[in-house]
């Protein structure tokens, strides 16, 4: 660039460069998204005809993530894990990471208690839910919101 | 390549309910991230874990891309007898890895 540019052109060319790289990275790097839609299959595939119902089960996940790589959570269900009456299998499903599935706990009454810990990818700010599959064939979900900053599944191997 | 981290308490009283934690070193390649030359990476996932206590089948885990490299798995279990528990994960490229570890009841 020649010493008489004026500060207003050097903005204004430093400026559309920005955004015609910004532009081409956004293109170059979008990946693939699973969308509400493809959640609610998911969830269907899991549920088939049964009632989903709120509650009962308790999701627990940072609701502001720095890096979406690895979340820590824990998904929970109160039960009193007899025989007669335990929790099946706790689902995990994402809303917006490349694929709706996360996980699927299955249990029996002799985990004794009804929870799990792991850890997520998070591929963007998003609902997370978790469902939990009683043995009476009841269905109970809830969903958190999460904040990320910090997306998992977009850096180059 | 595999290395498998188990914690299990060594003694427990009987119905005692224990926490079990489990973690494995393990890429958890997805199969949407891209190298810089734009070639994709090929999936290579856990996508089974099972634990079982002296045989039975206590805890079943099915696990996607959306699982965090290095899967760490607490669930928990009720001391029921004395014996062992056995951890087998099964993932893709024919990955198999097991570890067991034993528990006095008393």
């Amino acid at each position: 660039m020649s010493q008489n540019t004026s500060r207003r052109e050097f903005l204004l060319t430093a400026g559309g460069a920005a955004a015609g790289l910004g532009l081409a990275s956004v293109i170059a790097v979008e990946p693939a998204r699973a969308t509400p839609a493809a959640m609610q299959e998911a969830i269907h595939k899991v549920v088939g005809a049964a009632r989903v119902n709120q509650g009962r089960v308790k999701l627990e996940l940072p609701p502001l993530v720095e890096n979406g790589n690895t979340v820590p959570l824990t998904v929970s269900a109160e039960s009193p894990m007899t025989a007669a009456d335990h929790v099946k299998a706790l689902h995990l499903f994402t809303e917006k990471n490349p694929q709706p599935d996360v996980a699927s706990f299955r249990f029996g009454p002799r985990a004794g208690r009804a929870s799990v810990a792991t850890r997520m990818r998070l591929a963007d700010t998003q609902t997370v839910i978790a469902i939990c599959e009683l043995s009476d064939g009841s269905f109970w979900s809830t969903s958190v919101n999460v904040v990320v900053t910090l997306a998992a599944c977009l850096e180059e191997a | 390549m595999a290395n498998a981290l188990i914690n299990v308490p060594p003694r427990a009283k009987r119905g005692e309910i224990i926490e079990i934690k489990t973690l494995i070193s393990h890429p958890m390649e997805t199969g949407y991230r891209r190298t810089q030359l734009g070639a994709a990476v090929p999936r290579d996932i856990i996508r089974a874990f099972v634990c079982t206590y002296n045989g039975t089948e206590i805890f079943r885990a099915e696990l996607h891309p959306a699982i965090a490299a290095n899967p760490f798995i607490a669930f928990s279990t009720v001391a029921t007898e004395s014996g062992t528990l056995a951890f087998q994960w099964t993932g893709d490229r024919g990955f198999s890895e097991t570890a067991s570890a034993a528990i006095t009841v008393d």
